[in-house]
């Protein structure tokens, strides 16, 4: 590393010829994605359960529960959730990283996704009942269309939380099971190494690549969505 | 009544990770800190926590998030200023909010290279004639690595405060004979106040829960609570003791919450 020779693209070769590695890179992705669907699709129900409710202090109420992942620090929600899976009997690996990573990432979808809830116009679905539409059509049909900006927008949120996660993952990951902050963790223990560079740039590229996606979705909702928007 | 039983299901799975995942947790933690290492009902936990020992820990990480928060806070203030005021604010905090996007370990990583024995500081230092001196593994390198991590998130609300200052204000403080200082100190600072609060929110709290990087820039020589929280939990396995620090580390939490006021986080 500290004689520096010349430029060479053998690093990323090892990279692509160490297994084991890329394993743990492709359990990273799984882990992101799926989580990203599920926590997004209990997001926004969950968003949707809120907005229906009348009483303006259980409103208050569930949002406070709802921020309370979002405000702890993730070591006590790693230590939380290490005593949950192990009391539960959940063995730990794939599945508690998973489950975890649902669970943090939902209310960040909630918060993403309720005040595109908020700015509908109630009379949007006064109308739709009007004129006939059944419950499953006003969600299906004006509710769900209104809101997609917000549950993409909440889905990549959730995408990046969960690649970025080191300390809830470090808790409740167990023996087998290994994501690459994880992995990057323990190989940047025993010092540097340069597969770990090259690794860690198509990590940093992959990470733009995700905030240009977010930021065009963002940009194009915009100005896609008419009427009135406060900022 | 059909309705109400439609709404009721597509509640459930919400209505259940809130039972599951943020209140049974936070219990789970509370009924843990009474037991001892054997699996004994008692709170000599809570005795523990309270010897030398564990105070002076509670009091060092205190200091080290202080110092943390202020030196960000020092150094966010003039920088979101100094960003309303240029043309191209907007990307300029883009260019700003981009590092709190990659991946934390990447980024200590990083300076594990920057501040190592042969890395780029260090050769610096040579060819200025002061040196190689060790830099990692140092109260300095701590701080400012942290600092340099939580930077973002203190820009970040002082700078929607100070965009949304009236500008109006500024001039009515120079119609009436204020100096540039007065009006930083009694118009532009009081009115942004809201940002920095919730700046220092942002920071203190996970400033004090650090342990990733005290163990890989830190060494080890700092201990916060988060770094005992992990040690107890992860390696001596004593989870009684650890979430009686965990406890100990939501009330503070709450206390500050509270304490900075009651505002939502500007995220």
């Amino acid at each position: 590393m500290y004689d520096f020779e010349g430029f060479t693209l053998d690093w990323y070769k090892e990279l692509f010829q160490d297994t084991r590695l890329l394993i743990i890179v492709l359990n990273t992705l799984v882990i992101a994605l799926l989580s990203a669907l599920f926590s997004t699709i209990i997001g926004v129900l969950g968003a949707i359960a809120i907005y229906q409710l009348r009483r303006r202090q259980t409103k208050n109420t569930i949002l406070s529960l709802n921020n309370v992942l979002i405000v702890s620090p993730d070591v006590i929600i790693g230590a939380s959730f290490l005593i949950l899976f192990t009391t539960a009997g959940i063995k730990l690996g794939f599945y508690s990283v998973l489950l975890s990573h649902i669970a943090f990432s939902i209310p960040i979808v909630v918060i993403m996704v309720l005040p595109k809830l908020l700015e509908m116009s109630p009379t949007l679905i006064d109308a739709a009942r009007d004129l006939g539409a059944s419950k499953w059509d006003v969600l299906a049909k004006v509710i769900l269309p209104y809101i997609t900006p917000g549950i993409f927008a909440g889905f990549f949120m959730a995408l990046t939380y969960s690649l970025d996660d080191f300390a809830v993952t470090f808790f409740v990951t167990g023996n087998g099971f290994s994501t690459l902050s994880v992995e990057i963790y323990s190989l940047a223990r025993r010092g540097i190494s340069l597969n770990i560079n090259a690794l860690s740039t198509l990590l940093f590229l992959f990470t733009i690549l995700l905030v240009i996606i977010y930021y065009f979705i963002t940009q194009r909702t915009k100005t896609q969505v008419g009427g009135i928007r406060n900022d | 009544m059909e309705n109400k039983l439609t709404r009721n299901i597509y509640m459930i799975p919400y209505w259940l990770w809130i039972a599951l995942f943020v209140i049974a947790p936070i219990l789970l933690i509370l009924y843990y800190s009474f037991f001892d290492i054997e699996g004994h009902f008692s709170l000599v936990n809570y005795q523990k926590f309270f010897t030398p020992v564990y105070l002076k820990m509670t009091l060092s990480s205190f200091w080290y998030a202080f110092l943390i928060t202020l030196i960000s806070l020092l150094v966010a203030y003039p920088t979101a200023y100094l960003l309303t005021k240029t043309r191209h604010k907007h990307l300029w905090l883009l260019l700003i909010i981009v590092p709190s996007w990659i991946n934390l370990l990447l980024k200590a990583y990083a300076f594990l290279g920057i501040f190592g024995t042969y890395g780029i500081t260090n050769s610096f230092l040579e060819v200025i004639g002061i040196g190689t001196k060790q830099i990692l593994f140092t109260d300095f390198s701590f701080i400012f690595v942290s600092v340099y991590i939580f930077i973002p998130f203190m820009i970040l609300p002082i700078f929607n405060a100070l965009n949304e200052l009236n500008p109006s204000f500024i001039d009515a403080a120079h119609d009436l004979g204020a100096s540039k200082w007065t009006t930083f100190r009694r118009v532009i600072f009081p009115l942004t106040m809201d940002g920095v609060k919730s700046g220092c929110q942002v920071v203190f709290i996970p400033a004090l829960s650090l342990f990733m990087l005290t163990r890989l820039i830190a060494g080890n020589r700092v201990i916060t609570l988060g770094t005992a929280i992990e040690q107890h939990f992860l390696v001596t396995q004593d989870w009684g003791m650890g979430s009686t620090i965990a406890v100990f580390l939501i009330i503070i939490m709450f206390l500050f919450m509270v304490l900075t006021g009651t505002r939502k986080r500007g995220m």
